[in-house]
């Protein structure tokens, strides 16, 4: 079919202008397809690296006992022990479990921790705070804290605490100064002040504090076992699988960061679908635009498909003749499309850059083979009609005109 | 000579009910291979109808058409659209060259399309026959830059493209002025009496007419001489 290719770029070349305004809106709707994909796909991006970027993908938490009840030989309950308030189980295993979870595939980073609920005090002042005790050398493992450090360091050493902003401008407390803090089981242990850091959530920069796992240890009275363990993944999407699939690995009860995230989920996808529904329309406008431009085409080439049928060419291959257009067609404004979506992103900052007052534009998910796969099919799709109506032109009539 | 066709008792209607027109009222021909005959007849006869179906770009309502013993009634649109590329070579009074297409592109066309692209053959066929015809120094030329007389003289060649039995000539002069219409006639006596092409000329033209050896008179839907 190598002559009606042949024929069919003819038919392109031969009315350039034409061809090039078909050509040029076809790109353009390729180019609102891309930048919908980079703007959807960026903002997703966006959304879930402020909102969940800094938090554990896969959470694993000791499961708790059941409460001690006392039951009479006939059956009838007699007491129960309520549970404590504050969290008393723990992963005893944690030290085995680490290597084993670090080697799953996709996952990053493994922080063993133990956390709970403490004072912090300074001379007259006192906050309540929450304490997390992490491993030293794995501060930043889940959140980015050597990255959020304003002052001083993350490195948690041996009586060193790392508090937010604002609490230490709340207990006006400077670098190298300490705080007494003292556990909700009672133990208290003087620390100094390591490191300010500054998240831009009120929560930990007002209340969180870390301290080495040793102190916590001290502090919780928790000689061997973390309270939980917390795990990075390099794909957050893939949370839900990785979580199974560490379950099944260890048998611990491994939650991923979308159980409890519903709502979260919920706008994500509400924001996908409206960038479906963009797409969609954009894909709807150029096959509308290609199958209308060659119907045009062939209702003013019908005498040549007369003379084309009396020379003995069969309706398959005039039917092959505008539907290899269309698909030129398609594929030239899908390519010229994809370019310039390209190029307008370009300018954008990365993701990883972005800056208040821009769209988070994510120029790897333009979806610029997807794009141009899809506006082929739809412009291939787009000529069937045009074609076949020109395999219909009766030569007698058309040889007529 | 053997017959290359033979029609017999054709009709061909169009329309229906009141507007129902009888184009062929029950015409018979038959034409021998190598025959030269020009097809006369006043407007409305039925020349252009006879030459249409002669050409299978149209089926009559009833009757018998057979050629190179193909029934030619019978056969679906694949079947007649093959045979037509074969054997059957078309001259038209208004050239119908393809405008995007060079003079050569334009005479290898019949061979291109059976054969899916334009072989180095069919290339040299087509040049070979732009050259007899004269057209040389027109071989790459746009069609739509050629005279009149040239782009019949290009219409000619590409009805001999493949080599057919049967040239289906529809006024192949009626456009063109007195030299360039002799020239035309010569080119196809020539090649009748070469190749042994046989050739069906409609005309009006008396001149044209003698220059054939079998002249075809049709009158009323029917071969009356």
């Amino acid at each position: 079919m190598l002559y009606a290719l042949k024929i069919a770029t003819r038919y392109l070349t031969a009315s350039k202008a034409q061809t090039a305004l078909l050509v040029l809106g076809v790109a353009v709707g390729v180019f609102i397809f891309i930048f919908m994909s980079a703007l959807i796909g960026g903002l997703a991006e966006f959304i879930l690296s402020r909102t969940v970027g800094d938090i554990s993908h896969v959470t694993i938490e000791a499961e708790d006992r059941d409460p001690d009840i006392l039951i009479a030989p006939g059956g009838a309950l007699l007491a129960v022990i309520e549970r404590g308030r504050t969290r008393q189980a723990t992963l005893a295993e944690a030290a085995t479990w680490v290597p084993l979870i670090e080697a799953v595939p996709g996952v990053v980073a493994v922080s063993p921790q133990i956390g709970g609920a403490g004072f912090l005090t300074r001379g007259a002042q006192v906050a309540q705070v929450s304490v997390t005790g992490l491993e030293p050398g794995r501060e930043s493992a889940i959140l980015n804290l050597g990255g959020y450090m304003v002052e001083g360091s993350e490195r948690l050493g041996s009586g060193t605490i790392l508090l937010g902003r604002r609490l230490a401008d709340d207990l006006s407390l400077r670098l190298g100064q300490t705080v007494r803090l003292q556990s909700s089981g009672g133990v208290a242990t003087v620390l100094t002040l390591g490191g300010i850091y500054d998240t831009g959530n009120g929560m930990i920069d007002a209340s969180g504090v870390f301290v080495g796992l040793p102190t916590a240890r001290t502090l919780f009275a928790l000689p061997q076992g973390v309270t939980r363990i917390e795990i990075r993944l390099s794909d957050l999407n893939a949370a839900d699988t990785t979580a199974l699939r560490i379950r099944a690995l260890t048998g611990l009860d491994a939650v991923p960061w979308t159980d409890g995230a519903e709502q979260l989920m919920e706008a994500l996808d509400a924001q996908a679908q409206t960038g479906y529904f963009l797409k969609s329309f954009a894909l709807i406008t150029i096959v509308i635009g290609v199958a209308s431009a060659l119907l045009l085409s062939t209702y003013r080439r019908r005498p040549e498909i007369g003379i084309m049928r009396a020379m003995g060419a069969g309706r398959g291959f005039v039917i092959f003749v505008f539907v290899t257009q269309g698909a030129l067609i398609g594929l030239l404004g899908g390519l010229f499309g994809a370019a310039m979506g390209y190029l307008a992103l370009l300018p954008f900052p990365s993701r990883d850059a972005f800056e208040p007052g821009t769209l988070p534009m994510d120029i790897t998910q333009g979806s610029y083979g997807l794009a141009i796969t899809l506006t082929v099919i739809g412009a291939i799709l787009a000529s069937i009609l045009p074609a076949r109506a020109a395999a219909r032109v009766d030569p007698v009539t058309a040889i007529g005109q | 000579m053997t017959a290359l066709l033979e029609v017999s008792d054709l009709y061909k209607t169009f329309g229906s009910g009141e507007a129902e027109t009888r184009v062929l009222r029950g015409l018979s021909l038959t034409l021998a291979a190598g025959e030269m005959a020009a097809l006369l007849g006043p407007s409305g006869s039925g020349k252009s109808t006879l030459l249409t179906i002669l050409g299978t770009l149209m089926k009559p309502t009833s009757g018998r058409y057979e050629m190179l013993g193909r029934d030619l009634v019978a056969a679906d649109d694949r079947a007649l659209t093959e045979f037509r590329n074969l054997h059957i070579g078309f001259v038209f009074q208004f050239h119908n060259l393809l405008p995007d297409f060079t003079a050569l592109e334009n005479v290898v066309f019949p061979t291109a399309v059976r054969e899916g692209r334009e072989t180095a053959e069919a290339r040299a066929r087509g040049r070979e026959l732009l050259v007899r015809m004269g057209l040389e120094a027109r071989v790459d030329f746009p069609s739509t830059k050629l005279s009149g007389g040239q782009k019949q003289r290009v219409a000619v060649a590409r009805a001999l493209m493949n080599r057919p039995e049967l040239v289906l000539a529809d006024e192949p002069t009626g456009n063109l002025d007195r030299d360039s219409a002799m020239q035309v006639m010569e080119l196809i006596a020539e090649i009748n009496r070469d190749e042994g092409t046989t050739f069906l000329i409609s005309t009006h033209d008396e001149k044209i007419a003698g220059l054939c050896r079998r002249q075809v008179v049709v009158g009323d839907g029917l071969v009356t001489g």
